[in-house]
């Protein structure tokens, strides 16, 4: 059997998989109008926050499928069975899917043709293209598209209005009064909300509402509801509904038998679904039909829940009953209401603003006795009053999205011996789409008897924010201590570094003192940075990228006479490769007396602070940033923490030193600083999240302090910040450090003095001390010889290590 | 004096032939040291409990010798060192690779005669 697929979307993508996981075996043509794999669309605004199109992309089907990329199919030749593309190809098939998914719909307006749609990876580079050059956007339309749309545009730097023609945001998913309680938490996020009022026109540079009102935008993005593409079909003289959509029966297939349609195109029981839970069933009930199945579509699930504007919405079943319950609480912002049964027995549905804590854990109870008082499920929230996964009955629908319930996810748990949320995903896709059924996933798991482990290695059970604590609260100053009272074994090549990084945050002292000296990585272990002939490189520190010509002839001469390869860093500095561990000491003397300190170019710790010229040259320059890089610079220097630290300051908004790439990164103003975090270059590369504007000089030094004491006590080893502020949350983050929700700053503060109190040149201490010195030989039993398995060759003038053999790949 | 020695079989041999390398109080408890002997490179450790191991000083991942630079540990009951390069264990005991059971790096008779660290490559 021959089938063709028209469209490559999310749906399409899972009836091929879902075909060929059946065990189909004939050929599956699929021909997508987009030039890309199939991608998560769900997913897509992540695109626009530091996702790569890697991240989004599906993987591609296995087994018999042809994908053809960028071919849009233009006709339908029902008597001789083919398609046709607009290049002309045409496809031959015995059954035709069609899963083409919908359009955005664009409203009639004058100057329609200036706005932007948000659907597909290529929509987005476009809105962003033109939001660089722009100050301000408008969204049409605040549903759950818009308001996503609008935090994108917040999120690309643009002053964002949202145009809403109900009375009140998401008209769909709220009620008045939950309308009112977004409305607050969107514009608290600095978002304008205009409702009630309709587009009236757009011209270039603005819009102008039906009431009169001017907005100024560059951008404008429509949102204002999907249209099913449904153009194919009545081409081909398939049966349509009056508003639209391919009119298929309760096993997808259109008015001609050959011929499925399914997804976001398709008309199923009088009904368009525009969300993907749906669309994937009915993925799954046309491939088993196509496979000779019985299977039929029952209606899909309506539950919704906005992502990302860090506010939580969500609404699930029916919104609206015999009776219902509402808790509303407007200075927090929370507003929940619980539709019910007149019996007051049954749920039926509900609404949340503010809190989205009781969606996961009460949408697979919709349509079934609730276990607790419907007020207590909404003040205690579902947690509190003792409501988990573990209350879901076998059957509950846990995972919407993939439609999975409660019994397949134990069965899965049991047999395949699952004991984490990445294995369930994985093994059952549950979670895999929208994520919002996760801390369900992870309440079954905890049901069941499965403890999630957080256990840094098979020495400790904890994770490293709680040996941090334990560490800190019972005062363990050596391994030794810490293994023997809280773990088991003598360690390994995970715990015994992210330990060491512990105790010397904690305790400060030198890095190789007693004991520390076995916990470290070699790096650490011998102050620089192995490289891969056995060789280290020695990377002096040159604060804020400022140096003057004295010390880079001494650099130069260090090099020359150690034979060293030299090269210019990424982090503004110079990079002397090549030195075998006895020189290590020579070459810190010659620096140490030129007054350089060895750098960290190695080691969890503060990196650099690079700079850009800054006033004091530039002629845009508004504060000086070589003098702010260099004070940060030696303010936090030898910081041990979780992984690398990076900063930059720039001198003005045009940002030549890059600081939204670092961990925390300082730009200019007028009147002071503004500080970033969270910014990473790297494997995942994201741009760092402004924490607080226009600070003084004490100002900013106070907070990044307190922002690096709380990373090192709360993150994960090998958390970059990036990651550690995704988890936590920049409001969140800002409460603590800024607002002391925790009441912790005065400790943070006094962590930080100490740190900078206790700093010493560990190069320097190193050679004061024999005993220290005496491990920097090739060979304990032959210190005069060199390793003579170092070999270098030559090359563009410099050394170059000799190939060496390697025995095993 | 106290004997520590991993090579029960070698303790008859009469015909072992020791080489001092250092002494004993210059090993660093859970750390490693390189060694030439006869132009062979040898990595010796110490281990918390006061045990000596010796292996071959050469990663056969890398090819650089920088065995007797990484972390001393234990993997369940098996006293291991992960090599510096890329972090495969290497059981101290038998040199076999414990992420990589095909790959295994030498071990030498090592032992402790009047404060010296002796090894014998014989
Ligand atoms: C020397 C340098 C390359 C160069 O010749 O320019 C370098 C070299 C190394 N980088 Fe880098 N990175 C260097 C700048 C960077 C930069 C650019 C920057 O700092 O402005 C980045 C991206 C920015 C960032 O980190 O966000 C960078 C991202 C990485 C990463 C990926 C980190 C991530 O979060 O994804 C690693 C791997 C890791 O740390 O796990 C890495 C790791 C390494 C290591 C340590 C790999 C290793 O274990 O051997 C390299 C050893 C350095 C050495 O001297 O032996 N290097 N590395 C640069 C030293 C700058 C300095 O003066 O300190
Ligand atoms: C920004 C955004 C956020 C979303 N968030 C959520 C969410 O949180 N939860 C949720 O449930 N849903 C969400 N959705 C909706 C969800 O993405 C859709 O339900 C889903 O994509 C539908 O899949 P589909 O394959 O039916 O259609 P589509 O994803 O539209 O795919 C159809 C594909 O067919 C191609 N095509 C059309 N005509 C032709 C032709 N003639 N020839 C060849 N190819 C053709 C199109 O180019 C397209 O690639 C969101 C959508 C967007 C845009
Ligand atoms: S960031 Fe601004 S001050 Fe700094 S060099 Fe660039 S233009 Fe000049
Ligand atoms: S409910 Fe969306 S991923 Fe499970």
């Amino acid at each position: 059997m021959r089938i063709v697929v028209v469209g490559y979307g999310p749906t399409a993508h899972r009836l091929v998989e879902s075909l060929t996981g059946r065990g189909f075996t004939g050929t599956i043509t699929v021909l997508g109008e987009e030039p890309r794999h199939a991608y998560d669309r769900v997913a897509l605004t992540s695109y626009l926050t530091g996702a790569t199109l890697e991240d989004l992309t599906y993987p591609a089907p296995e087994g018999p499928a042809t994908v053809r990329l960028a071919e849009r199919v233009t006709e339908i030749d029902r008597d001789r069975r083919v398609v046709v593309t607009a290049g002309g190809h045409e496809e031959p098939y015995d059954v035709l899917v069609l899963a083409t998914g919908s359009a955005p719909f664009v409203p009639p307006v004058p100057g329609a043709e200036h706005a932007f749609v948000y659907r597909t990876i290529d929509d987005l580079n476009a809105i962003r293209d033109a939001a660089s050059g722009a100050s301000a956007g408008v969204v049409v339309g605040g549903g759950l598209l818009g308001l996503e749309a609008a935090d994108a545009l917040r999120g690309l730097g643009l002053a964002t209005h949202v145009v809403e023609m109900a009375p009140w945001l998401m008209p769909r998913q709220v009620d008045e009064g939950g309308g009112a309680v977004l409305r607050g938490h969107v514009e608290r996020l600095g978002l304008s909300v205009h409702t009630g009022t309709g587009l009236n026109r757009i011209e270039p540079d603005k819009v102008v509402l039906a009431d009169g009102t001017e907005i100024d935008a560059g951008v404008v993005v429509f949102s204002a509801g999907i249209r099913p593409r449904d153009e194919l079909a009545f081409q081909a003289g398939l049966e349509l509904g009056e508003r639209g959509g391919i009119v298929v029966d309760d096993a997808m297939r259109t008015s001609d038998p050959a011929i499925y349609a399914i997804g976001e195109c398709a008309l199923v029981g009088g009904m368009v679904y525009g969300l993907v839970a749906p669309c994937f069933s009915m993925a799954e009930v046309a491939a088993d039909r196509i496979l000779g199945g019985e299977a039929v579509f029952t209606g899909g699930d309506l539950s919704a829940k906005l992502k990302l504007l860090g506010v939580d919405v969500a609404s699930f079943g029916q919104l609206s009953g015999a009776l219902d319950v509402t808790y509303m609480d407007p200075v927090a912002g929370v507003y929940k209401k619980l539709f019910i049964s007149d019996d007051a027995r049954t749920l039926l549905g509900g609404i949340c603003v503010g809190d989205a804590g009781p969606y996961s854990l009460l949408r697979p109870m919709v349509g079934r006795e609730l276990s607790a008082s419907p007020s207590d499920l909404l003040f205690a929230g579902a947690g509190g009053a003792g409501l988990s996964g573990a209350d879901f009955p076998d059957d509950a629908q846990v995972c919407s999205c993939n439609n999975v319930t409660k019994g397949q996810i134990c069965t899965a748990i049991h047999e395949l011996g699952l004991t984490d949320v990445a294995g369930v995903k994985k093994c059952t896709r549950a979670g895999t789409s929208c994520g919002s059924c996760v801390p369900a996933l992870a309440s079954i798991l905890a049901a069941e008897g499965v403890a999630l482990s957080k256990a840094l290695c098979e020495h400790f059970e904890y994770s490293r924010p709680e040996l941090f604590d334990i560490v800190r609260v019972r005062g363990i100053t050596t391994f030794s201590q810490l293994i023997t009272e809280h773990g088991r074994g003598r360690g390994c090549d995970i715990c015994k570094p992210a330990v060491a990084s512990i105790l010397a945050s904690l305790n400060g002292g030198h890095v190789l003192e007693g004991e520390q000296a076995a916990l470290q990585d070699t790096n650490d272990h011998f102050l620089a940075n192995l490289q891969k002939n056995g060789t280290y490189s020695v990377v002096p520190r040159i604060p804020g990228g400022e140096i003057t010509p004295e010390k880079l002839i001494v650099i130069g001469e260090v090099a020359r006479d150690f034979g060293l390869y030299t090269k210019i860093t990424g982090g503004q500095r110079i990079d002397l490769l090549g030195a075998r561990v006895e020189q290590l000491p020579k070459i810190w003397k010659r620096l140490v007396d030129a007054g350089f300190e060895s750098g960290h170019a190695y080691g969890k710790a503060l990196r650099t602070v690079k700079s850009c010229v800054g006033s004091t040259w530039c002629r845009y320059g508004v504060q000086d940033s070589v003098g702010m890089a260099i004070a940060l610079e030696l303010r936090y220097r030898g910081l041990r923490s979780p992984h690398k630290l990076k900063s930059a300051v720039s001198g003005c908004a045009r940002e030549c030193a890059e600081a939204r790439s670092k961990d925390f990164g300082i730009i200019a103003t007028e009147n002071g600083w503004n500080l970033y975090v969270g910014g990473n270059g790297g494997f995942k590369p994201r741009h760092a999240d402004l924490l607080a504007s226009d600070l003084s000089d004490d100002e900013l030094v106070r907070t990044i302090d307190r922002f690096l004491m709380f990373y090192i006590r709360t993150a994960d080893r090998l958390q970059r910040t990036s990651a550690w502020v995704q988890a936590i949350g920049l409001d969140y983050l800002r409460d603590v450090i800024v607002g002391d929700s925790l009441g912790i700053c005065a400790d943070l503060d006094a962590a930080m003095e100490r740190h900078v109190g206790g700093y010493f040149d560990e190069w320097r201490a190193t050679l004061d001390d024999p005993d220290k010195l005496r491990r920097f030989v090739s060979f304990v039993n032959a210190p005069d010889t060199p390793d003579p398995s170092i070999v270098f060759e030559t090359e563009r003038d410099q050394i170059k290590p000799v190939l060496l053999e390697v025995t095993r790949a | 004096m106290t004997i520590i020695q991993n090579h029960p079989e070698t303790r008859t041999g009469t015909a072992t032939a020791w080489t001092p390398i250092c002494a004993h109080a210059d090993l660093l408890p859970e750390r490693g040291a390189a060694a030439l002997v006869a132009g062979r490179q040898i990595a010796v450790f110490r281990t918390f409990d006061g045990r000596l191991f010796a292996v071959g000083n050469r990663d056969p991942f890398s090819g650089a010798y920088v065995i007797s630079r990484g972390i001393v540990g234990t993997r369940g009951e098996e006293p291991v060192v992960s090599a510096p390069m890329h972090k495969q264990s290497f059981s101290l005991v038998t040199g076999m690779c414990l992420d990589d059971p095909a790959t295994a790096i030498p071990t030498y008779p090592v032992r402790v005669h009047n404060g010296t660290v002796e090894v014998s490559v014989a």
